[in-house]
């Protein structure tokens, strides 16, 4: 990765791992204990974060929670703006999500058009009773009605900056970064 | 990454990278036949064309299905019953469907390099994918194949390196194994093609596999094996003499099975000539994954309609 | 007419003459450095043509032309045709006949002669069928095509082959009767059915049904025993392969009285071309390998080959605007047959002018038994003449062609010259690069 002099980082290792427990906690205070909940990451960096949630929250509660991934490229509104993009795995737990609390997870919540996708391929998935949305970074900028359940950080931008959340298990290292220079949002949602 | 390109004509031009590009995609199409809404979204507003100047139910409806579950408008141009039977010629059958404004055109032709012409001539903007073209080539066959092996052989992942496959039968007038024998070499599989000399076209020894006369030897290694379908029309050129000396030296029977590796798979492009080069207790037996190839056709076929236009680069005048 | 003077020309290359012709005929030649006016007639001049920088050569005799009248209106004409050949720096064609009606009586020969002569633009001379309707069973009226008053010398099925071993050795007899020649379109039918590009590896990549050069080498080998056998003169058309060369080769060196044609084509293009499936590659004989293109090239330095003739096969755009298989075999070549010429063998060393001249004008003339073609650039010879720009032209662009069909492999090309003058009995068919 290319380190821009104009990038700063806004929350460190520490802060991440807070941002986890407390949203961890969040989540089950919210669902009242109920074993229904079913933890989806949005890839790329949305399934190590939910992987994470998923495991605190089994701490928390004493019993596993089952936790995949749910790749939306397919019910992207966006995909004639660019070349074609590659498909991303998607492992829904076997028990399917009928009748689930289900908690989204992605890392950086932008436009709201990744989770307006994501809102959609859970709906040909099945039928959940509740549907949440977790994330590590909410930047602003929404284009539709959409407002997430948990957040890490609430981080204004403006609309040339980019967000960067880094993962250990994909990047190396745990940081969420800010750069003035525009480099594209890989992730951008 | 440098995804298809705009037309999907030949197994030869897929490089590893895009190939394996292809079966992964199709991987995670696949758990899409198996939910309850077995639809998506993706395709949208995309008209996908099928013109199929040859008779094929099999493939056609494999394609149809393919677009609709990605959600494009299907039309289907089949050759018999439509303007193409009484005489008009691809160009004007392709300028009518450039009117209609067709985003892809999957052609099926009795002439070997007509799907060349229309990516090539200017007739069409959409994409072209070829499903098999006289005796050239059907690279979406090509494909499903491999998909099927990774997922009896290699665990679902990764490329072919090493696996054996045996190809047996009319290579000479077969698209299928012109198609096989490219993709296969480009996932690292070794191939071995099977057939008596008058069926073995001129010039295969610059093609990257092996030839053999004699189909015993062959499937003793062999993970795999591939029958091709014979036509017994094929006696009125003496390329052999009779369908009973052809099946008893290169039909695939249940003795012959019996010679096969533990885990070797029977496949068949189909349609089957079940007594020919197959008999009906191989074709039936629980080696053979000929009715799950029809399966992964239709995935696979997702797959490529997305690859090719799932994004931008596909559209020749923009959004 | 009044006489024509041709000014600073260099015939055969070498140095520039003013050449003066009168009454179809070269009356005098004199250097160009020399002064002017002396060498001249003072009066009666009614045309000068400017050649200087240029090459003078006798007029081009295509021994192997398709003119497509009568039947084929659509694709080409005997008028179009010759407008065609004069533009190429042709004076005289061999219009092959398998035509519909197919050449093979004296009143359809009468006919496409009498065209020719009406056009007035080159010698149209028209080929006789060797068999009945081309069908291979029965010989054609040989003798009356012979008597008629287009004194046909040349016999051809040529698109099919004389494939019968008795018909060949029968029509191979009858024709020294009046000293014709039998013109063979070498391929074995049987090997080459449903044929669409030379076989080999390529065609086996391609999924095309390839024709193996066998088939040609095959048919030549058993010819040439024949003409040997019964002493008659054969011509080969077309000769496509390396096999055949050396066939050709082994038979004169045995004193057989055998000739033989390449087309421009077969010296510069190969089978890579077909990889684009683009039928404007489509012809028959196909095009064959580097190595094939080689060894043509050494026959005709070396004089195995003895002349250069186009196949000039025109077809109409929806016979090649469509999938392979369905489309028609052929390329039009009068045009751009002497660029091709020289790109091949001038520019390269391998050929002087006067041997090029041998191969284009005087070789065919003789084969052809043409009386006043072909003869050399002196006074006294018939003013048959071509007169080649050497200056380089831009690409070559379907418009640009006269002739009634456009199936040119070399669209697009960088032709390394121009016809600029010709002159036919004297009286000028292309004046400046356009029709006279």
């Amino acid at each position: 990765m290319v380190f821009l002099s104009s990038a700063r980082v806004v929350l460190d290792q520490a802060d991440i791992s807070r941002a986890v427990r407390r949203i961890s906690h969040e989540i089950v205070e919210n669902s009242r204990g109920s074993d229904d909940l079913i933890i989806l990451g949005i890839p790329t960096r949305g399934v190590p974060l939910a992987r994470r949630i998923a495991e605190t929250v089994a701490q928390i509660e004493g019993h596993p929670v089952p936790c995949g991934a749910l790749d939306v490229t397919l019910y992207r509104d966006d995909l004639r703006l660019r070349e074609v993009r590659a498909l991303e795995p998607t492992d829904i737990p076997a028990q399917g999500i009928d009748g689930c609390t289900v908690v989204l997870v992605d890392d950086v919540l932008y436009s709201g058009r990744t989770i307006r996708a994501a809102l959609d391929a859970v709906h040909d998935l099945g039928r959940p009773a509740i549907v949440r949305l977790a994330v590590m970074i909410d930047r602003g900028h929404r284009e539709l009605p959409i407002r997430p359940d948990f957040i890490g950080k609430n981080l204004p931008t403006a609309k040339d900056e980019t967000v960067r959340v880094r993962f250990v298990e994909i990047d190396g290292v745990d940081d969420v970064m800010i750069d003035s220079e525009s480099v594209g949002d890989a992730d951008a949602g | 990454m440098q995804m298809l390109g705009k037309h999907l004509l030949s197994a030869g031009d897929l490089d590893r990278a895009q190939a394996l590009m292809i079966l992964d995609t199709t991987a995670e199409l696949a758990s899409v036949t198996e939910r309850s809404v077995k639809k998506l979204p993706t395709l949208r507003g995309r008209t996908v064309v099928n013109l199929f100047f040859e008779d094929s139910t099999r493939t056609r409806l494999s394609f149809e299905l393919a677009a609709k579950r990605l959600s494009a408008d299907v039309i289907t141009f089949s050759a018999k019953g439509s303007s193409v039977s009484k005489g008009e010629s691809l160009k004007d059958t392709a300028l009518t469907l450039e009117a209609m404004g067709a985003d892809a055109v999957i052609v099926r032709h009795g002439a070997s390099g007509a799907p060349y012409r229309l990516a090539t001539a200017g007739w069409i903007d959409g994409s072209v994918i070829n499903a098999g073209d006289g005796t050239h080539e059907h690279p979406t066959q090509a494909l499903l194949d491999a998909y099927t092996l990774r997922s009896h052989i290699c665990g679902g992942q990764g490329d072919l390196q090493g696996v054996h496959v045996v190809i047996v039968g009319d290579v000479l007038h077969s698209r299928v194994a012109r198609s096989n024998v490219l993709l296969l070499h480009t996932l690292g599989a070794e191939v071995t093609l099977v057939a008596p000399p008058t069926l073995i076209p001129v010039g295969v020894e610059s093609w990257p596999c092996s030839v053999s006369y004699h189909l015993d030897d062959a499937l003793m290694q062999a993970d795999a094996v591939m029958m091709l379908r014979v036509q017994a029309e094929r006696m009125a050129g003496s390329y052999f003499p009779s369908t009973l000396e052809y099946s008893r030296l290169y039909g695939l029977d249940a003795p012959r099975l019996e010679l096969l590796k533990d885990r070797a798979i029977v496949m068949h492009p189909g349609p089957m000539n079940r007594g020919l080069e197959i008999s009906a207790d191989v074709a039936d037996s629980s080696r053979a994954v000929i009715v799950e190839q029809v399966a992964n056709g239709v995935n696979v076929r997702m797959a490529c309609l997305y690859l090719l236009l799932g994004g931008a680069g596909s559209q020749a005048g923009g959004d | 007419m009044g006489a024509v003077v041709l000014r600073g020309g260099a015939p055969y290359g070498l140095d520039p003459h003013d050449i003066v012709i009168d009454d179809g005929v070269i009356t005098a030649m004199t250097p160009s450095n020399q002064s002017g006016s002396n060498a001249l007639p003072a009066e009666g001049v009614e045309l000068e043509l400017d050649a200087s920088g240029c090459t003078v050569i006798p007029g081009l005799v295509d021994l192997h032309t398709h003119l497509r009248e009568p039947g084929r209106e659509d694709a080409e004409t005997i008028a179009t045709g010759s407008q065609a050949a004069a533009m190429g720096g042709f004076t005289c064609v061999h219009a092959m006949a398998n035509t519909s009606p197919v050449a093979d009586t004296a009143g359809v020969i009468e006919q496409v002669w009498r065209r020719g002569v009406e056009a007035g633009i080159v010698d149209v001379r028209p080929v006789g069928a060797v068999t009945v309707e081309l069908k291979g069973e029965q010989l054609a009226e040989l003798g009356a095509m012979a008597s008629s008053a287009a004194s046909v010398r040349v016999f051809s099925d040529d698109g099919l082959c004389v494939h019968d071993p008795l018909l060949m050795r029968r029509a191979l007899e009858y024709v020294k009767t009046f000293d014709g020649v039998v013109a063979q379109h070498a391929q074995d039918p049987r090997l080459t059915e449903a044929a669409q590009m030379n076989e080999g590896a390529l065609s086996a990549r391609l999924g095309l049904a390839g024709w193996p050069a066998v088939a040609e080498e095959a048919i030549i080998a058993r010819d040439v025993l024949l003409a040997e056998h019964v002493g008659s003169r054969l011509h080969v058309c077309h000769v496509s392969t390396a096999g055949s060369v050396e066939v050709i080769r082994w038979a004169k060196t045995r004193g057989i009285p055998v000739t033989a044609e390449v087309t421009p084509h077969h010296l510069l293009l190969t089978e890579e071309l077909v990889e684009s499936f683009d039928p404007i590659y489509k012809v028959n004989p196909p095009l064959r390998r580097a190595e094939d293109v080689h060894a043509l090239r050494e026959a005709v330095v070396e004089g195995t080959i003895d002349i250069i003739a186009t196949d000039h096969a025109p077809h109409p755009r929806e016979d090649k605007d469509c999938e392979w298989a369905a489309a028609a075999m052929g390329m039009v070549g009068l045009e751009t047959a002497l660029g091709i010429a020289v790109e091949v063998f001038i520019e390269s060393g391998l050929l002087t002018w006067r041997d090029l001249a041998d191969r284009m004008s005087t070789i065919p003339a003789r084969i052809g038994q043409v009386p006043d073609q072909g003869m050399p650039i002196a006074p006294g010879s018939a003013a048959n003449i071509t007169v080649w720009d050497p200056s380089p032209q831009g690409p070559l662009e379907v418009d640009a062609l006269v002739g009634k069909s456009g199936n040119s492999p070399y669209l697009g090309r960088q032709m390394p010259g121009t016809v600029r003058h010709v002159l036919f009995r004297g009286r000028p068919s292309v004046v400046d690069g356009a029709l006279a």
